[in-house]
């Protein structure tokens, strides 16, 4: 490292006073992804958290490791089991092929959404920060692994352009970026974001099992199939908790994305009150359409409201989405109780979608999109009620003076 | 009263003098229906998938501003203040019904199209916003050049949204499919579905207030 330390300092004087200076965002951006800036306070409060925008940008990337590992193993094993060969495939066959499938990806994503941060922080002058690492590892965690790269980079490009940079960059933004890229890919794009082929890969190609079909869990409940299964693989609740079922990419084990939650949750980075009430909402929903079960218009319908609410927190990018896309500090709610309200109207949403909507079979994405828009007003709605209770205390105080 | 002292003064005025002119060009950047004054949207998001029925309905609505703008204006020492708005109702209904039936008679697909739209001209703020902020005070020929000047603005601006809207969503410009040509379907592209879809209109207009507000400098806002 110490020959990239020479160079940038060498590079400093050009960029800082001399002629390059247009190029110093761009030194500023190497210097801080490589080294600890040596930045100091020079005025006001000195003491300091340890943990800046970097550090909490990092420890999400750790959080979705796990997540990304076994999506990776994922791919691999559907493709095999698509293409019959999976009695012969081993481990690592499977995590090469899924590895084949999600690095070009995750290049193509920091590619396009680091293209489009670099441009902006020359036309409004202010340094590259690390807004796009973590939005650059979500956005292929949740597409499906066959998705066509110059999709991905379009749908990222939008979502940093018209999600982020509009709003006035990292920070700003109302809607979760990761999130608006997924959204936009799937009106967008509707063939390769959704339907029974979209979630397995090579299913467009050749070699595949005369006859498979790569319907989802949820898109099989939907249909009014309670007991899901692929090809003689059960879709049961035991292989949705570990995440051996078809889905996007980083989505589909639980368990792995409770692992993240855990190092989420440990550091403070994502908010424990978000997730817990989020299932809270998702739990409550999915009781509710027990209830109105025997009521419903269609006995697949009515099969579909009668699953265990638990079932729903297994299935779907539900864990993901509320573990790692509803915590957003930026998107979600800022205050404390709004943080409750907030976490279980996504929850509450999520499977209100899911089961009402046959065009959204998964209705995370959209719930927490909507959430986030709806996230200020929970906040003024939380102030204004502090500040009025506040008032009558002060008051009250006041009289009995 | 005042307007009387005005029209004698501008008598000798020439038809296109520069204030004139400044009436017909204004409403393109400057004070541009639909970017600066946001009005119009509704119809700006519902009928811009295709190149044709924007083009048939910015004429439409040339038409019945142009044609509305010289009556109300002919009129205005006529009509009694507290009736004028069903006054200029009576007159835009009454031109939108010819425009519908003309297009009834005419272009029966683009009028199927365009469906309500073309009766909700009448309810369409432009067209009873320059009524009441221009045609009421001013001479049929001003007024007429300020009709000319707010479709082209509201014209263009539709123009170019069912330009992007219709070459990145199908594909096609005027239902030819020009993208097929160039033989980009080939290798794997697919046209954009969220073009089709009325909230992308929306963002395509918001991106044209970006780049416009970020060139014209009487529109930088503090």
């Amino acid at each position: 490292m110490k020959f990239i330390q020479d160079l940038l300092d060498k590079a400093r004087p050009a960029v800082t006073t001399g002629k390059l200076k247009p190029l110093y965002p761009l030194h500023n951006a190497i210097e801080t992804m490589m080294f600890v800036p040596d930045h100091t306070t020079h005025s006001g409060a000195h003491v300091r958290d340890s943990i800046d925008l970097k550090r909490t940008m990092v420890t999400v990337i750790f959080a979705l490791v796990p997540a990304l590992l076994f999506g990776m193993w994922n791919i691999g094993h559907w493709h095999y089991i698509a293409t019959g060969e999976s009695e012969t495939m081993g481990l690592m066959d499977n995590v090469i092929y899924g590895a084949i499938k999600l690095l070009p990806m995750i290049i193509v994503t920091y590619a396009a959404g680091l293209g489009v941060e670099i441009l902006f922080s020359y036309l409004r002058k202010h340094p590259v920060n690390e807004g796009f690492l973590v939005s650059g590892i979500l956005i292929p965690l949740i597409m499906p692994a066959d998705m066509p790269l110059w999709m991905v980079a379009v749908s990222t490009i939008f979502a940093v352009l018209i999600g982020k940079e509009v709003f006035g960059g990292t920070g700003m933004n109302i809607l979760n970026p990761a999130l608006t890229a997924r959204a936009f890919a799937f009106f967008a794009y509707p063939k390769s974001m959704s339907g029974d082929s979209a979630w397995i890969s090579g299913l467009g190609g050749e070699g595949i099992v005369d006859g498979f079909s790569g319907a989802t869990a949820l898109s099989q409940f939907a249909a009014g199939n309670t007991a899901p299964e692929i090809a003689g693989h059960a879709l049961d609740m035991k292989n949705a908790f570990l995440g051996i079922i078809p889905g996007s990419i980083g989505e589909t084990s639980v368990l792995a994305i409770l692992i993240g939650a855990a190092i989420l949750i440990y550091t403070g980075i994502g908010s424990w009150k978000i997730m817990f009430s989020g299932v809270i909402g998702a739990l409550f929903m999915g009781l509710v359409f027990n209830w109105v079960a025997p009521y419903a218009a269609t006995p697949a319908v009515s099969d579909f409201m009668a699953i265990p609410p638990h079932w729903h927190l297994l299935y779907g990018g539900f864990a993901f989405g509320i573990v790692f896309m509803a915590t957003d500090p930026v998107s979600a709610s800022q205050t404390e109780k709004g943080k409750w309200i907030y976490g279980f109207l996504t929850g509450f949403f999520c499977i209100a979608i899911r089961v009402f909507n046959p065009g959204f079979p998964e209705g995370v994405m959209l719930a927490i999109l909507f959430m986030n828009v709806m996230a200020p007003l929970i906040d003024h709605y939380v102030v204004q009620a502090n500040v009025k209770k506040r008032q009558k205390r002060a008051q009250l105080a006041n009289a009995n003076a | 009263m005042s307007t009387e002292t005005q029209e004698v003064a501008k008598k000798s005025e020439p038809l296109f003098s520069k204030k004139n002119r400044r009436l017909m060009t204004d409403p393109l950047n400057e004070n541009n229906p639909i970017t600066v004054q946001v009005l119009g949207i509704c119809s700006a998001l519902a009928i811009t998938v295709k190149l044709e029925p924007a083009i048939v309905m910015s004429l439409s609505v040339f038409f019945v501003l142009g044609a509305g703008n010289v009556i109300i204006s002919l009129m205005r020492n006529l009509i009694p203040n507290r009736i004028r708005i069903i006054v200029q109702l009576v007159v835009v209904a009454s031109l939108v019904i010819l425009v519908d039936q003309t297009l009834k008679a005419f272009l029966y697909d683009v009028s199927k199209q365009l469906s309500v739209f073309v009766g909700l001209i009448i309810t369409n703020c432009i067209i009873m916003g320059r009524f009441e902020a221009f045609a009421l005070g001013n001479t049929p020929w001003k007024s007429f050049l300020d009709a000319v000047g707010n479709a082209a603005g509201y014209g263009a601006i539709l123009i170019m949204v069912a330009f992007v809207r219709e070459l990145f969503g199908s594909g096609a410009l005027f239902g030819v499919d020009v993208l097929s040509w160039t033989g980009i379907y080939e290798i794997g592209y697919v046209n954009n579905g969220m073009m089709l879809l009325p909230p992308m209109a929306l963002i395509i207009v918001a991106i044209i207030i970006w780049i416009q507000r970020s060139r014209t400098k009487s529109l930088i806002e503090e």
